[in-house]
């Protein structure tokens, strides 16, 4: 792995390789660049509601255009991908296998990317990531919806693809000397994740190819006008995208249970109880996708099973956090980059899951559903817990890749002003949320609590923007011209044996 | 287990368990109270069309962008859809529910105190949701 980047092969090589680094380093690289594509129309956006009025974005449909693209950008092309790279560089690895089970169907998966991305890229569709149906069906522009359509269909068979490779590699091209009991942490993760796309993602490749039909006119499954029932793409839609929450966030909690126990100089408190709260986690998260829909005038009855199953989720999530504050305590830490991001990523989830109780309350979710709250609710999720502690991984994983160490003050200086932002706009919109500032609005009364709660999320954002390219910068230069690592043990920790997993495959 | 005595996990997770059992009971006995609308509360048909709000009254009279209520009468709002999705919300009171074509979704509230509220649309809807909105007037009783 270290060999990419330190003997420069022809691009073409890189590209046309089926091993499982190669493609771990297009995925890595992919997501990257959507990270910094899909972050800059935030920007757009913080920037446009600085004000009420129209700021820098002419008009509303720009404007929704703009915020459906970052949403679909930034879950299916940041994400996803960079955690499929992860898993590319280390599952194999730590299931001590020569590749992934089938390195042709991972290229294959891999490279239905980028002209998904191209498709949701150049039509810029306007109906929100959700795509509600009818205005999905009678309203939304064309060919935009249809280009975001095929997009995320193409997207859907990537990572179906992608899961099946992983379950295989793991359960079938593991040692034979190793149990499964004794699979890191890391490869647990994927193993759940890729269960869980396995059962759900099918069900939105159906309610996708109903969306399309009924677009075209020819049948009427959501179009009340045909008799159809938009409710039931809800279903369909939430029934894969609440377990997909936990197929993005397990990944970036699997990346934490790698860095926290090697900087705190410790084993993980209990590896049964993260494994148990990994499965636990893949098979509740079915449980709630309704809460989504609290207020499309479901009953009573359906609403209380709901928020049962949500609240069931939470003891397995606190798990996690009992079982990373356990291993931290007594330990030697070391707080090099990694590990901030990874512990500044752990107090976000708490915050996240402690703001998820209150909307999964259903009395309460009235004052929450579909405001700012819900924005900043599922932010510190996917930007606090998942991109934190991608990012830190990524650190972690960067003199592995590059055989060069990157800039350990700037990479410090990116978290402190990345947790920093992102306290000050999340945190604000759960604020904003309960004065009742709508979700998906270009423009908004001058309600003087709107306004500043706006201005303070939007100079968080710029405080995000600025880190982030202090970190495109850092990684640029470093993986060029940084100091050699010391692969032995990059983070001065004390010896090898903190890196069991060099990311360098012995089989090759 | 690691070799290690796991008990403070345990307790942890009871007192996770124990708190959210809470917080579901309080959740179901408070929206089992709200969810029951009186007997003599007056109907008012919300329709939500792209992009404002119509009110029938029922006697008829209808308004647009603007709701006439008097203070300490219950309302129940039968919710409808022209078109696409909207949410007919009045934050002030907690009242939000998701207009549907092809359903009618109902709500209720009662209005404590004279003054004006906004109503807004919080599902989105297109080019103009950002500006769905209209006025609730909470006046004091006629006779």
């Amino acid at each position: 792995m270290t060999l990419e980047l330190q003997k420069p092969r022809p691009i073409w090589q890189i590209m046309f390789s089926t091993h499982h680094t190669d493609v771990g380093l297009l995925y890595l690289i992919t997501s990257l660049t959507f990270l910094f594509l899909g972050g800059s129309l935030a920007l757009g956006i913080r920037a446009e509601l600085f004000l009420p009025g129209s700021q820098i974005i002419a008009d509303s449909m720009t404007f929704n255009r703009i915020f459906t693209v970052h949403g679909t950008t930034l879950i299916f092309l940041f994400i996803i991908p960079f955690a499929s790279a992860v898993g590319n560089y280390y599952v194999p690895i730590m299931v001590r296998y020569k590749d992934m089970a089938y390195p042709k169907l991972n290229a294959i998966a891999f490279w239905m990317i980028p002209p998904a991305g191209v498709l949701i890229w150049l039509g810029f569709a306007d109906f929100t990531w959700y795509a509600t149906p009818p205005y999905s069906i009678i309203s939304a522009p064309g060919p935009a919806a249809d280009m975001w359509i095929f997009g995320l269909k193409i997207l859907g068979v990537s990572s179906v693809l992608g899961a099946l490779n992983f379950v295989v590699t793991i359960l079938k091209c593991k040692h034979p000397d190793m149990s499964i009991g004794q699979i890191p942490l890391l490869a647990w993760s994927f193993l759940s994740t890729s269960l869980i796309i396995i059962v759900a993602i099918p069900t939105f490749a159906a309610a996708l190819l109903m969306l399309l039909t009924d677009r075209l006119g020819v049948s009427g499954f959501f179009n009340p006008a045909l008799g159809g029932d938009p409710i039931a793409y809800a279903h369909l839609f939430w029934f894969t995208f609440h377990p997909e929450v936990y197929v993005l966030v397990i990944p970036a909690i699997g990346m934490m249970y790698e860095i926290i126990p090697r900087f705190s100089r410790k084993p993980i408190y209990s590896y049964n109880s993260g494994v148990f709260a990994f499965v636990m986690l893949s098979i509740v998260g079915f449980s709630s996708w309704a809460h989504h829909m609290y207020a499309t005038g479901m009953s009573f009855t359906e609403k209380t099973v709901f928020m049962v199953g949500t609240l069931a989720a939470v003891p397995a999530s606190a798990m996690h956090v009992f079982n990373f504050i356990a291993t931290m305590w007594n330990g030697r830490i070391k707080f090099s980059t990694p590990m901030m991001w990874a512990v500044g990523g752990i107090a976000l989830f708490f915050s996240a899951g402690a703001g998820g109780v209150v909307n999964s309350a259903m009395p309460l979710d009235f004052t929450t559903h579909d405001t700012y709250w819900v924005v900043g609710h599922f932010h510190l999720f996917v930007m606090g817990t998942i991109a934190f502690g991608s990012i830190g991984y990524l650190y972690y994983m960067f003199p592995y890749v590059t055989g060069r160490m990157y800039n350990e003050t700037l990479g410090k200086i990116h978290f402190v002003m990345a947790f920093i932002g992102t306290v000050l706009v999340f945190f604000t919109q759960h604020v904003l949320g309960l004065y009742g500032m709508p979700r998906r609005i270009y423009d908004y009364p001058p309600i003087p609590e709107w306004i500043a709660m706006n201005q303070i999320a939007t100079v968080g954002a710029m405080i995000i923007g600025i880190s982030m390219a202090i970190f495109l910068a850092n990684m640029i230069y470093s993986a060029g011209k940084g100091k050699p690592a010391d692969t032995d043990d990059p983070f001065g920790l004390g010896g090898k044996y903190y890196y069991p997993f060099e990311a360098k495959n012995p089989s090759h | 287990m690691s070799g290690h005595s796991n008990w403070p996990e345990w307790i942890y997770v009871a007192v996770v368990i124990a708190l959210m059992a809470w917080v579901g009971a309080e959740a179901w006995e408070t929206e089992r109270l709200i969810e029951h609308v009186p007997e003599d509360a007056k109907i008012i048909i919300v329709t939500g069309q792209q992009w404002f709000w119509t009110f029938e009254h029922e006697d008829g009279t209808k308004e647009i962008g603007e709701l006439h209520v008097e203070v300490g009468k219950a309302y129940k709002f039968e919710v409808v859809s022209k078109d696409v999705n909207h949410s007919f919300n009045i934050h002030d009171y907690v009242v939000l529910m998701d207009a549907i074509p092809g359903r009618v979704n109902t709500v209720w509230f009662a209005p404590d105190k004279v003054g004006e509220h906004d109503i807004q649309c919080r599902e989105y809807c297109g080019l103009i949701h950002y500006n769905m909105r209209g006025t609730l007037y909470v006046t004091e009783p006629s006779s």
